[in-house]
C-alpha cells in the first residue's frame, strides 16, 4: 500500500509537470517567520514553503501565452486590465521590436496579465512577503539584510540604468537557487495593492505613519529600510492596470508537500 | 490514496477552471426605434409606429449604435467575471448589475473606525439624492474581509443599519476576487491584525455601462460633486 501511494505520487509529479510545462523551473523555498520591512507594523508574518519561478517571465514565454489566450494579446487587452503602455516594446500582437530580446524579462505588463498568466500555468503570483523573505536572501544567507554588501548592491542596481533590457539569469541564484530578484527588473506581488502610503485623502490610516515618505525615509535607519522602501513605495504608487517599462513578474505556488 | 487523487484532481480542475479562455459574449441583435424629431430625447420604441408627440414615423435605431449601448466597453469594471454573493445569499456576477448607477465603497463590518462614517457618508448621499433617481441606483457596500463577513453577517450589518433593502447592496466573493476588484477601484487594504484592516477611504460612482465616472476620497467630505455625477450618470443612457 505504502509503496503505492509513493508511487502514485511520483506519477502525478510527473503528470503535473508536463500538464503545466515548467514546474520544474522553479526553486522550493522553506517557509520561516520573519519580520519584514513595512509589513503589519514590523510585526512578524509567517511565510508558508512555497515554490518560486527561478527567472522572471521572459518575453518569450509571454509570447507564448498571448499566442496561446489571444484575449492577452496587444490589441486585445482592455483597457480596464491594461492601460495603453501594455506590451509597449512589442511591433504587433505576437512580435516584439527588433531591439527586444526573447530572453528578457518581459515587462509592459499589468498585474491583471501577470495574474492572468500565472494562473493559465497553474501558479498565481508570489504574495509580497513571500516575494520579500525569498528576496532577503543572498548567496550564503537566508536573511543577508543585515550585511552592507547586499544593500549596496540592491542600491547600486536601483541606480543602472535599463537593466530590464537585459536576459535573465545574469545574476547569481540566491540561498534559494532564485535569480534575478534584485538586478533586473522590479516584480508583481498578489498583494502590491496593500502598500497604503497615507497621503491627505487617506487620512484614515495612522497606523501606517512608517509608510509616508517622509517619515519613512527619515526613520529608516539604515541602507536595509532605505531599500525596502523604496519597494514599498513604488508597489505604493501603481495602479493594477498600470504597464511599466522596469517591472515584470515572476510566478509560485504553494508547495506540495509530497514526501 | 483517494484523498492524493482528490488533491491532484482538484489542482487539476483548479488550474484549468482559472484560465479558461473566456470568448466575450456575442451581443443580441437589438431593434429600437426612435422619433427622428428626438421628442422625447432619447427615448426609444420596440416597436414601429410613430411618434407620440409629433406623430412622424419611428425610425429604426441603427444597428451599430444598438450594439455599442449593449457593449461593455474596455473600461467597464462589467470585464471583471468574479462571482459575488449578496447579503440574501443570493449568487451574482457584476454584469447583472448593468443598467444602474453603481455607488460603491469597499468596508468590513467588524470595522469601528472609518467605516461607520463611511456608511454614513454614503447615507448622506443617499439622502441628497431625489427619490425618483433611486430606480435606476445602487448603492453597493463591498466586504475587504470575506473571511469574516459571511452572507449572514452582512445581512446583520444591512439590518443593523436599515440598509437591508434596494437601493442598498451588499456583496462579498473570495479573497482573490476581492484583491482583483480593489485593484479595479484603486483601493489598496491590508489586513492589520486579526480583527482589523487598513483601508483606503474611496466612495465610486459607476455609470449604467460599468464605467468609472467618479471617485471621493476620503472621510465626510463634502460630497456635492459625487452627487452631482450620479445624477448625471442617472440622466444617461
Amino acid at each position: 500500500m505504502r509503496t503505492k501511494i509513493f508511487r502514485l505520487s511520483f506519477i502525478m509529479m510527473f503528470i503535473h509537470m508536463f500538464s503545466f510545462g515548467q514546474s520544474e523551473g522553479m526553486a522550493h523555498i522553506d517557509g520561516a517567520r520573519y519580520i519584514p520591512l513595512y509589513g503589519r507594523d514590523s510585526t512578524v508574518v509567517e511565510v508558508k514553503d512555497f515554490e518560486l519561478d527561478v527567472y522572471p517571465v521572459t518575453n518569450k514565454q509571454y509570447l507564448d501565452f498571448v499566442k496561446n489566450f489571444p484575449k492577452w494579446q496587444k490589441s486585445k487587452a482592455k483597457k480596464i486590465f491594461a492601460d495603453g503602455s501594455y506590451l509597449r516594446n512589442w511591433t504587433n500582437d505576437l512580435e516584439l521590436k527588433d531591439s527586444e530580446l526573447l530572453n528578457s524579462p518581459v515587462t509592459y505588463v499589468s498585474w491583471f496579465a501577470a495574474k492572468a498568466y500565472c494562473e493559465c500555468q497553474g501558479k498565481r503570483l508570489p504574495t509580497m512577503d513571500e516575494w520579500e523573505y525569498a528576496a532577503m536572501a543572498d548567496e550564503t544567507l537566508k536573511d543577508a539584510r543585515i550585511k552592507k554588501s547586499y544593500n549596496e548592491q540592491i542600491l547600486s542596481w536601483y541606480e543602472a540604468p535599463r537593466s530590464n533590457e537585459n536576459v535573465i539569469g545574469q545574476n547569481p541564484k540566491n540561498f534559494w537557487g532564485v535569480h534575478d530578484l534584485h538586478g533586473l527588473v522590479w516584480e508583481w506581488t498578489s498583494d502590491f495593492n496593500s502598500v497604503l502610503l497615507s497621503g491627505e485623502s487617506r487620512k484614515d490610516n495612522e497606523k501606517d505613519n512608517n509608510l509616508f515618505c517622509g517619515s519613512a525615509s527619515l526613520g529608516s535607519t539604515d541602507l536595509m529600510n532605505y531599500a525596502a522602501f523604496m519597494r514599498y513605495a513604488f508597489r505604493g504608487s501603481i495602479k493594477a492596470n498600470y504597464a511599466i517599462k522596469n517591472l515584470g513578474f515572476r510566478c509560485a505556488k504553494d508547495a506540495e508537500n509530497i514526501k | 490514496m483517494k484523498k492524493i487523487l482528490y488533491i491532484f484532481c482538484s489542482i487539476l480542475f483548479i488550474g484549468l477552471s482559472a484560465c479558461k479562455n473566456d470568448s466575450s459574449k456575442s451581443s443580441e441583435e437589438v431593434v429600437a426605434y426612435y422619433c427622428p424629431m428626438e421628442c422625447e430625447g432619447d427615448k426609444t420604441y420596440d416597436e414601429p409606429g410613430s411618434c407620440p408627440v409629433c406623430n412622424m414615423d419611428l425610425v429604426p435605431v441603427e444597428k451599430e449604435i444598438a450594439l455599442a449601448s449593449d457593449e461593455i466597453s474596455e473600461t467597464s469594471i462589467f470585464n471583471l467575471t468574479s462571482t459575488w454573493t449578496d447579503q440574501n445569499g443570493e449568487d451574482l456576477q457584476l454584469e447583472e448589475l448593468k443598467g444602474d448607477v453603481l455607488v460603491m465603497v469597499m468596508i468590513y463590518t467588524s470595522c469601528k473606525a472609518a467605516c461607520p462614517r463611511l456608511v454614513a457618508d454614503m447615507r448622506n448621499i443617499e439622502e441628497r439624492l431625489p427619490k425618483n433617481a433611486k430606480d435606476n441606483l445602487k448603492l453597493v457596500f463591498v466586504s475587504i474581509d470575506p473571511k469574516t463577513d459571511t452572507p449572514e453577517r452582512l445581512k446583520a450589518f444591512a439590518e443593523e443599519n436599515v440598509m437591508d433593502k434596494a437601493p442598498w447592496l451588499f456583496l462579498r466573493s473570495s479573497e482573490d476576487n476581492t484583491r482583483e476588484f480593489a485593484a479595479v477601484m484603486a483601493v489598496n487594504y491590508k489586513k492589520i491584525s486579526p480583527l482589523d484592516f487598513s483601508h483606503s477611504n474611496i466612495i465610486s460612482v459607476f455609470n449604467k455601462r460599468g464605467e468609472m465616472m467618479f471617485q471621493q476620497e476620503g472621510l465626510g467630505v463634502n460630497s456635492d460633486a459625487t452627487v452631482k455625477h450620479i445624477e448625471e450618470a442617472i440622466a444617461s443612457r
